[in-house]
């Protein structure tokens, strides 16, 4: 688009909270959170840490979140004040999305799976 | 030749895919054929290509990309509409024994494509082109903020359509119904070319669909004028800003279904085959989680055109604003939250179907606000009956009926009665014809005179609106009958002849709103032939209240010589109300971005590539991808952009206005 309007459009937001600005040390930190929060879970896989399969797949998912959050603050530079919160509220109307499709269709399809698949039903008769 | 060339060349493509023992397709050809040559003959005659070319097919000018939407879409409307006659005829003939005249191979097809191109290529280029029009100019913007952009949509946009047509003549369409559901739409129950039509001709026209909402967003959450904060913004510029971010959130998961699908198709993938551990509910939940906001993206703007018509033409600011912001934004994250009930009956337990029952239900209260709203802005009103206003009113009464049928249709024991019936069908249309289709009629009275400078003419367009309303009651109310007595959709014939009267009323009904159809072409060339004595030179025939009328009619290239401030809601009138000076000196230079046919290109590129997936003609598919990232590469090193209008052709525009307003007065 024109620069003009740019400006025109700009002018007034800019000193609220344009792009966050990144720093050297910023970068680094991120990158060794993510490098540690992969490593952890590498760890437990290959040692067989933690007693049970599905506690380490549990644990696993937990620190992926984390890794999310990580990237989105160091790499993203994702906070409540760039762009005059727009970038968080959309973050957030994501993350209601993403968590309405999700679980929705876990929950929609797990009924339908015991209601509607036939081998499973007959199992269940025997 | 060999075969085996042949094959490699033209893939399934050969002579006996052209539908030449479809007497009725051979016939329309014949006729599309001669109106496209003549057309296209009427071009070159009249030496329009250079300036098609120029002026409009390689535009980054929001107002005419919006035009071309329009366009486009009332094209499409025919095409749709012709499908919808058809359906008609056929299933009021096809009683005591009689096929009617539609095979079953080419009325599946003639049922799928009304549907898609309903909704993909009428309803969605209307709601976009009255986006992309008045968006920017009620904000007080030069343009979009992706310009560019914005013209590729289009043509991506134009690409869909064209596959779907050339469905019509080489091939086939889908015979799947408009959600195309496996396993029928799977390779083993679909083997032709019907079904790759139709992913392919979705994905193109989707990808144009994504870009143009995300350009949207950031066109109103980026560019509005100094002053214009949130909740200044004119409310079709909410329900539009609504209606972009449910494109941005939900079109993805229809790329995702659909390439998934054709995944199943291409490659013997088993994501919705019936073994395997592929599982065809799942296809229909995840299109139901982009399909029931589908409906929303199309019914929010419409709400916001009747907003802003309302309050025109009851010369009121519009009743309870923030309410109705609140309400836009509650029925956008509520949109979210109720796909499951176009599936009741697939087989959910009492739990899934009480909870999304009730989310329905829910949904109706903002709607309802919204309705209220509406008639609170008339309460005591100085209402003026023009057209847009006469829409509007339409809009109300039909609307409050689907609406009410739809919440009968949210009780799932109902809806087990209900389901797939003619009483859906018409449920469906009431709230479609009447919220989308109304509603861009609605808009395209209302800012016609802002797009061209003179307004349309009343006659006509009292003629197609009385058409238009009396043949859509004639046409959906006997299927509401039908469908209580339990008659289901996509029938092709009948045995009870009981029913038969009933589907004689309701063709009768369509022939009603075809002449509706004509009427408006009528109005269209009416208007333009008597263009003088409907003549607006002020720029705000309609007393109105929102900025895009603070311009002249058509607005000059850069919208604004000078970027209006705001300080109220109904920008405009509180301008006018203080006594507002045009300013007639000072002007600048105006920096614009330059056309480019880079956009036109690249779609045309993807139309051929989508054409190539169908017919397995791999060389063609790989070639225009190649082509594709090669003109697009290519577009990075154009280096002019952009230019500046210099000031004295500003001065040159804005003093012929000032004659203008000066002779008006």
């Amino acid at each position: 688009m024109s620069t003009d309007t740019h400006a025109a459009g700009a002018h007034d937001h800019h000193h609220e909270g344009g792009h966050a600005h990144s720093t050297f040390s910023g970068y680094m930190l991120g990158f060794v959170l993510s490098v540690v929060l992969t490593a952890i879970p590498f760890w437990l896989v290959m040692s067989g840490a933690l007693p049970s399969k599905q506690i380490t797949a549990l644990v696993i998912m937990a620190f992926a979140i984390v890794q999310i959050v990580v990237h989105m603050v160091y790499f993203l530079h994702m906070n409540t004040t760039s762009e005059n919160g727009w970038t968080m509220m959309a973050l957030i109307f994501t993350i209601v999305m993403v968590v309405i499709a999700l679980s929705g269709s876990l929950w929609v399809m797990s009924h339908l799976n015991s209601n509607m698949m036939p081998m499973h039903q007959m199992s269940g008769m025997k | 030749m060999s075969p085996d060339l042949l094959k490699l060349i033209f893939g399934r493509l050969g002579l006996e895919s052209l539908p030449l023992h479809e007497p009725i397709v051979v016939g329309t050809f014949v006729v599309v054929a001669l109106g496209g040559a003549a057309l296209l003959g009427g071009l070159t005659y009249f030496r329009l290509w250079g300036y098609l070319w120029r002026e409009w097919f390689t535009t980054v000018d929001h107002k005419r990309i919006g035009i071309m939407y329009m366009i486009l879409g009332i094209v499409m409307l025919l095409r749709g509409f012709a499908d919808a006659l058809m359906m008609r005829g056929q299933q009021m003939l096809a009683f005591n024994g009689s096929e009617g005249y539609l095979n079953a191979h080419h009325y599946d097809q003639v049922f799928t494509a009304h549907g898609v191109i309903m909704i993909f290529f009428v309803a969605m280029p209307l709601v976009t082109g009255l986006m992309n029009y008045v968006v920017p100019l009620q904000i007080g913007a030069r343009d979009v903020s992706f310009p560019f952009l914005n013209n590729f949509s289009f043509w991506m946009t134009v690409g869909g359509a064209v596959l779907v047509m050339a469905s019509l003549f080489i091939g086939e369409f889908a015979r799947t119904g408009w959600l195309a559901y496996p396993p029928l739409s799977n390779i083993g129950y679909s083997p032709d070319v019907g079904v790759d039509y139709y992913i392919w001709a979705l994905q193109v026209a989707g990808v144009g669909t994504t870009l143009s909402g995300i350009n949207l967003i950031c066109t109103i959450v980026k560019l509005r004028c100094p002053g214009m904060t949130m909740m200044k913004m004119p409310v079709f510029t909410w329900t539009s800003l609504c209606t972009n971010v449910l494109i941005v959130a939900s079109f993805p998961v229809l790329t995702v279904v659909l390439a998934l699908l054709s995944l199943d198709r291409y490659v013997g993938t088993n994501f919705f085959t019936n073994d395997f551990g592929g599982s065809p509910m799942m296809y229909v939940n995840l299109i139901w989680i982009w399909g029931h906001p589908e409906v929303y993206i199309l019914v929010l703007p419409a709400f916001g055109i009747f907003s802003e018509v309302t309050s025109t033409f009851s010369g009121k600011r519009l009743f309870g604003y923030t309410s109705m912001v609140y309400a836009t934004v509650v029925i956008t994250i509520l949109s979210y939250l109720v796909w499951l009930h176009h599936f009741f009956t697939m087989g959910s337990g009492a739990s899934v179907n009480s909870f999304f029952g009730i989310t329905t239900m829910i949904i109706s209260i903002p709607t309802g606000a919204k309705m209220f709203n509406w008639l609170f802005t008339m309460y005591r009103g100085r209402i003026r009956y023009e057209l847009p206003m006469m829409w509007t009113i339409a809009f109300m009464l039909t609307f409050v009926i689907g609406g009410m049928t739809g919440v009968l249709l949210a009780v799932p024991p109902a809806d087990f009665v209900l389901h797939n019936s003619l009483f859906l069908i018409a449920h469906f249309h009431n709230v479609i014809i009447g919220g989308v289709v109304f509603g861009a009629f609605a808009g395209i009275n209302y800012w016609f005179p802002k797009a061209f400078g003179f307004k349309l003419d009343p006659f006509w367009g009292k003629m197609s609106f009385w058409f238009w309303v009396t043949g859509f009651y004639l046409a959906f109310m006997p299927l509401y009958v039908l469908g209580l007595m339990g008659v289901t959709r996509r029938l092709r014939v009948f045995d009870d002849p009981s029913l038969q009267i009933w589907f004689v009323i309701a063709a009768i009904g369509a022939v009603f709103v075809f002449i509706g159809i004509l009427a408006m072409l009528m109005q269209f060339a009416v208007s333009l032939l008597k263009r003088e004595q409907l003549k607006d030179v002020t720029g705000d025939p309609w007393d109105a209240r929102t900025l895009e009328w603070a311009t002249s009619s058509p607005p000059p290239d850069y919208n604004f010589a000078f970027t209006p401030v705001v300080h109220d809601n109904d920008a405009w009138w509180d301008m006018k109300r203080r006594g507002y000076q045009r300013p007639l000196a000072g002007f600048k230079p105006i920096h614009m971005p330059s056309s480019t046919g880079t956009g036109i290109i690249l779609a045309g590129f993807a139309t051929a590539m989508g054409f190539a997936l169908v017919w397995y003609m791999w060389w063609l598919a790989a070639l225009s991808f190649i082509a594709m990232l090669a003109v697009g590469i290519g577009h990075t090193f154009n280096y002019h952009r952009d230019f500046d209008i210099p000031a004295e052709d500003v001065i040159r525009t804005e003093d012929a206005r000032t004659k203008l307003l000066a002779g008006a007065k």
